[in-house]
């Protein structure tokens, strides 16, 4: 689709008047043959594939059925279950990040903190799956060092008191050890930007340090705290081997769902598969695009 | 709104530190404890002592590198005529570019088995040549945002306009242009993003999983289910790995603009004039 369209504005582009080289423009587009056809047989074509089997039945007609059986009772509670966990991890992960980007960067520290932190940010907001999910049955885990020194040293005993990693709540703090970092490192540019001009003129208006969040702060970073708390939400939701990892087989997000019809097939519909790809793929793409969307908002700030 | 001790952001960053890093102590303590009453280094040594470790390690290790070589092949030519020919294509190319962080892994690798299944008009997945290609494919896939961003970084660092012409000038051809000229001013760009797609696709588990390739990452969740403390003492190794490759990766990104490209750009030329 993308290919036709590329190939043929390259074609109207190139027989302008420019006749002396026009024989050597009409070939330009040559070029990125290559990367076209990659990504249209290895990125589009599978993807699409698909999208157009979504709404087939096994027999190749055209249907809806596949897309209305994600209302189905468990298809719901895998959604809902997923898209509430990446709503909690991006929450924490974006509002975590923020505490800590206005600590580090506006409040006052010095330089090497922030340095030390951008630098571990940049490795741990990439250390995801089957060693982060590790890391944590050691750390909080039954047998985990933390719950086993909280118990023997403090008497506390994190499990008999309602925690398990092994939940819904202890996913989403997994995943706050690479939501956390990845919010600092997007949010630190938009805190850069807060113009020390504003903070003296809101001083000297008389503005106290919670107006000046309250009136300018917040309403200038509104726009970048959203679309970065989108982005999160989106990392969330595509997280598939940290959760497998962690909980098995069982935990019924959309990933694993999808994963384990792969493997087995599940739901005894490939197309019903097709269509639950189809609502991964919507659902990230429509975040990810209101996240581009609302960064270029923000970007005006910063000019 | 006086500048006051900075008790608040002082604690903030502490507890975040902490947050950080008490996992980190915890799972090395933990990989310590493999031999009871002790702390000592079993758990590394019996994970380097397992030959499957090393048989997918070296797997996962020759698929990541495939899968950077044919990345920078498809990617570097393509920026490189994008910023100097086709201008105009930059959106889609960057678009394209761009879709692997919204096509989650598994449901990329969903389309490769059902396009590139028994019956389909290119058999990949029937053999395990075809997996493995299809593996690599996929790990050029994922990295290919982070490929593209850097590859492009590096050129709008260098002016591979003038380089070209110079290039030209002195008779070379498209492709010698391209492999003598443009791929040596942008090889720390390259490098950059080697270091972050080897990162992203030695522990990769859904491809490799799905796809039935003995790689790292599947044998990584078996050990988890089986074991206690090598999976701590691989997580611990899987970090320093991590940071290793993500401090290669700074290290280059940052390198070119200061020390790179001015004795490189007059170098090579001066080479040239010679014969």
């Amino acid at each position: 689709m993308t290919l036709d369209a590329s190939a043929s504005s390259a074609d109207t582009g190139a027989p302008r008047p420019r006749l002396a080289f026009g024989r050597h423009l009409d070939w330009n587009w040559l070029g990125v043959v290559p990367f076209f056809l990659f990504a249209f047989l290895f990125l589009i074509g599978p993807v699409l594939y698909l999208v157009v089997g979504a709404f087939q039945n096994a027999q190749g007609q055209f249907t809806f059925a596949n897309i209305l059986e994600l209302g189905s009772p468990n298809m719901v509670a895998s959604f809902s279950l997923t898209i509430r966990l990446s709503l909690l991890s991006a929450a924490m992960g974006a509002i975590a990040g923020l505490l800590l980007g206005q600590a580090v960067i506006l409040g006052g520290l010095p330089p090497w903190v922030r340095n030390a932190f951008t630098t571990f940010s940049g490795v741990a907001s990439n250390f995801a799956g089957v060693p982060l999910a590790f890391a944590f049955i050691a750390t909080l885990g039954r047998l985990g060092l933390v719950t086993v020194l909280l118990r023997d040293l403090f008497g506390i005993n994190l499990y008999a008191s309602g925690f398990n990693l092994f939940s819904f709540f202890g996913v989403s703090l997994v995943y706050l050890y690479f939501q956390l970092p990845l919010m600092f490192l997007i949010i630190a540019p938009a805190l850069d930007g807060l113009k020390q001009e504003w903070r003296e003129a809101a001083e000297i208006l008389g503005a106290s340090r919670s107006q000046y969040w309250q009136m300018i702060g917040l309403p200038v970073l509104l726009p970048t705290i959203l679309g970065c708390f989108l982005l999160l939400f989106a990392n969330a939701f595509g997280t598939l081997a940290t959760v497998y990892a962690l909980m098995g087989s069982g935990f019924d997000v959309v990933p694993i769902v999808l994963f384990q019809q792969i493997r087995g097939n599940v739901l005894y519909n490939p197309n019903l598969g097709y269509a639950l790809a189809l609502g991964m793929v919507v659902i990230m793409g429509v975040s990810n695009t209101l996240y581009l969307i609302l960064r270029k908002r923000a970007e005006r700030w910063q000019k | 709104m006086k500048k006051r001790f900075p008790l608040v952001a002082i604690l903030t960053a502490l507890f975040a530190a902490s947050f950080f890093i008490v996992p980190l102590i915890a799972t090395f303590y933990f990989s310590l404890k493999m031999v009871r009453g002790e702390l000592g280094f079993a758990a590394y040594a019996s994970v380097f002592g397992s030959a499957a470790f090393l048989q997918t390690i070296s797997y996962s290790t020759v698929a990541s590198l495939i899968a950077i070589v044919i990345g920078a092949v498809i990617i570097v030519p393509t920026a490189y005529w994008v910023r100097l020919k086709v201008p105009h294509l930059r959106p889609v190319v960057e678009f394209i570019s761009l879709l692997p962080l919204i096509v989650p892994p598994v449901v990329l690798v969903f389309g490769y088995i059902r396009l590139f299944g028994s019956s389909s008009w290119l058999p990949l997945t029937t053999t395990a040549t075809g997996t493995d290609i299809l593996l690599v494919i996929g790990y050029v896939v994922l990295s290919m945002p982070y490929m593209f961003r850097a590859v492009d970084n590096g050129m709008a660092a260098i002016d591979i306009a003038t380089l070209t012409e110079a290039a030209e000038s002195l008779g070379a051809s498209r492709l010698r242009t391209i492999a003598l000229v443009i791929f040596p001013n942008v090889r720390a760009a390259i490098i950059s993003g080697a270091f972050l797609t080897f990162s992203i696709s030695l522990g990769e588990f859904v491809l490799a999983s799905l796809l039935n390739r003995p790689a790292f990452g599947p044998y990584l969740v078996q050990l988890g289910q089986d074991r206690a403390y090598e999976p701590a003492a691989l997580a611990i190794m899987a970090f320093g790995f991590t940071w290793a490759c993500m401090a290669l990766m700074q290290l280059f990104a940052t390198r070119k603009p200061g020390q790179r490209w001015l004795p490189r750009l007059t170098k090579p030329a001066a080479q040239r004039t010679t014969p």
